[in-house]
């Protein structure tokens, strides 16, 4: 009885400490990373041919993906806002929603799911391959020379990507709202411009975008860093990527806004 | 080769990104015209402000020549301290009122201003001392019944059965 009382508590405790030391760990990785990127910087091809596999190839999909949620917002919000009247608003709704929230978090998402993971199955086959362990011997290091570039490539491009996101979107508002149903042009960029404002919509919007290329980065790193040796390990790394990356992006999204938010209206 | 190509790769993919950031900044956020412009500041007092805000709009004559750049609670007066950001290309008379208005039926509390007849003009830190407030609707329907419960009594309308006799 007691027995059976004690595994499964047994089982929560060794979960917990378990959680415990991964965000020790992470934070151990991520300090080892900000140390040893001195050479990503000397040598910015590494950083750039990221850039190209998690920034540049990634922006069919956040281009079509943000040009897709501006329609849905532009048809959903003209819905909304025709019961009272004020289908001008549209191009406040469109642009405050993606600027501040949608463009940041959604955008990075997909930079979780489209790249992260990419990241993550990487590192992981180069760690079960042993090719880290061969860096090592040859008195490279893998952090200067495989995850650090991996890590300032996308620190740079998710703000780009957050950016290309939510002009996309905007665009997409505009061809619902005004080419397709109606609304009058001048009124939607007027009354868009007149409540968006650069310092606390689209700054902030870029800091978390900003905060949020960070995070999946170091996450996606660090799993594929992590993950053991085998085919399994690997598949299960790139899932704990996605998963994790996402409760982060969400979570961190909430405390961003409430300090972003304090001090306004 | 494949270098070059990566090079030309990343160029074009910072350069769509700077350009995205620089279309939100001029053409959906209002980092245009106005905020390049210089501004002083003027100082009004108002019983009631309504909803007014922070960097809502002020205008004169409809057209935008300035922003609300600080309200306060002023503790001895009781009232409400704004402070305006006028543009520095419009001037206005000393003599100057201001009144909270509304855009629309449901829209937001702007600062409208209407011009005096006075020579001189306002400058920085002067007072705009003619001010109304803004209008706040359940006051408004408070004064129209009571203006309507004092008519009431001169109509006698019938009372209905079983009512208390009105006092008078």
């Amino acid at each position: 009885m007691v027995e059976r009382l004690r595994r499964p508590i047994a089982a929560l405790g060794h979960r917990f400490i378990e959680g415990v030391w991964r965000v020790g760990a992470v934070t151990r990785f991520f300090t080892l990373v900000i140390a040893s990127s001195a050479t990503s910087f000397q040598r910015f091809r590494l950083v750039m041919r990221e850039v190209y596999f998690t920034g540049v190839l990634s922006l069919v999909i956040i281009i079509v993906s943000g040009l897709f949620v501006g329609m849905v917002l532009g048809l959903q919000g003209f819905e909304t806002l025709q019961k009272y009247g004020a289908t001008e608003s549209i191009g406040v709704l469109v642009a405050l929603s993606l600027v501040r929230e949608l463009g940041p978090v959604v955008s990075a998402l997909l930079f979780a799911s489209r790249a992260g993971s990419a990241i993550t199955a990487e590192i992981g086959l180069m760690k079960a391959t042993e090719q880290l362990s061969a860096m090592d011997m040859m008195a490279v290091s893998p952090m200067a020379r495989v995850i650090a570039p991996r890590f300032w490539a996308g620190v740079i491009s998710m703000p780009l990507l957050a950016a290309l996101f939510s002009v996309m979107g905007v665009f997409g508002g505009y061809v619902v709202a005004v080419v397709l149903i109606g609304v009058d042009n001048g009124a939607f960029w007027s009354q868009m411009q007149s409540s968006v404002d650069f310092r606390y919509d689209v700054l902030n919007g870029v800091v978390k975008s900003f905060v949020f290329g960070i995070a999946v980065t170091v996450i996606a790193t660090f799993e594929g860093y992590d993950a053991p040796p085998t085919a399994e390990g690997v598949s299960r790394a790139t899932t704990r990527t996605v998963v994790s990356s996402a409760l982060t992006i969400l979570a961190l999204d909430l405390v961003l806004t409430s300090f972003m938010l304090r001090g306004q209206g | 080769m494949e270098r070059t190509t990566i090079d030309l790769w990343f160029g074009a993919f910072v350069a769509a990104g700077f350009a995205a950031l620089l279309v939100l900044a001029l053409k959906v956020g209002n980092l245009g015209a106005e905020r390049a412009n210089q501004t002083y500041r003027v100082d009004a007092r108002f019983d009631n402000i309504g909803g007014l805000k922070v960097r809502a709009p002020v205008r004169s004559a409809g057209v935008l020549v300035g922003r609300v750049a600080e309200i306060h609670f002023d503790n001895k007066r009781f009232q409400a301290d704004v402070t305006l950001a006028l543009d520095k290309r419009y001037t206005f008379p000393k003599d100057t009122s201001a009144s909270i208005l509304t855009s629309g039926l449901l829209g937001e509390n702007y600062v409208g201003l209407d011009a005096g007849g006075d020579d001189k003009n306002l400058a920085a830190g002067d007072r705009i001392t003619i001010t109304q407030s803004a209008v706040v609707l359940e006051r408004l329907i408070g004064q129209f019944l009571f203006s309507k419960a004092q008519e009431e009594p001169a109509k006698k309308l019938p009372e209905p059965p079983g009512a208390p006799a009105s006092a008078k």
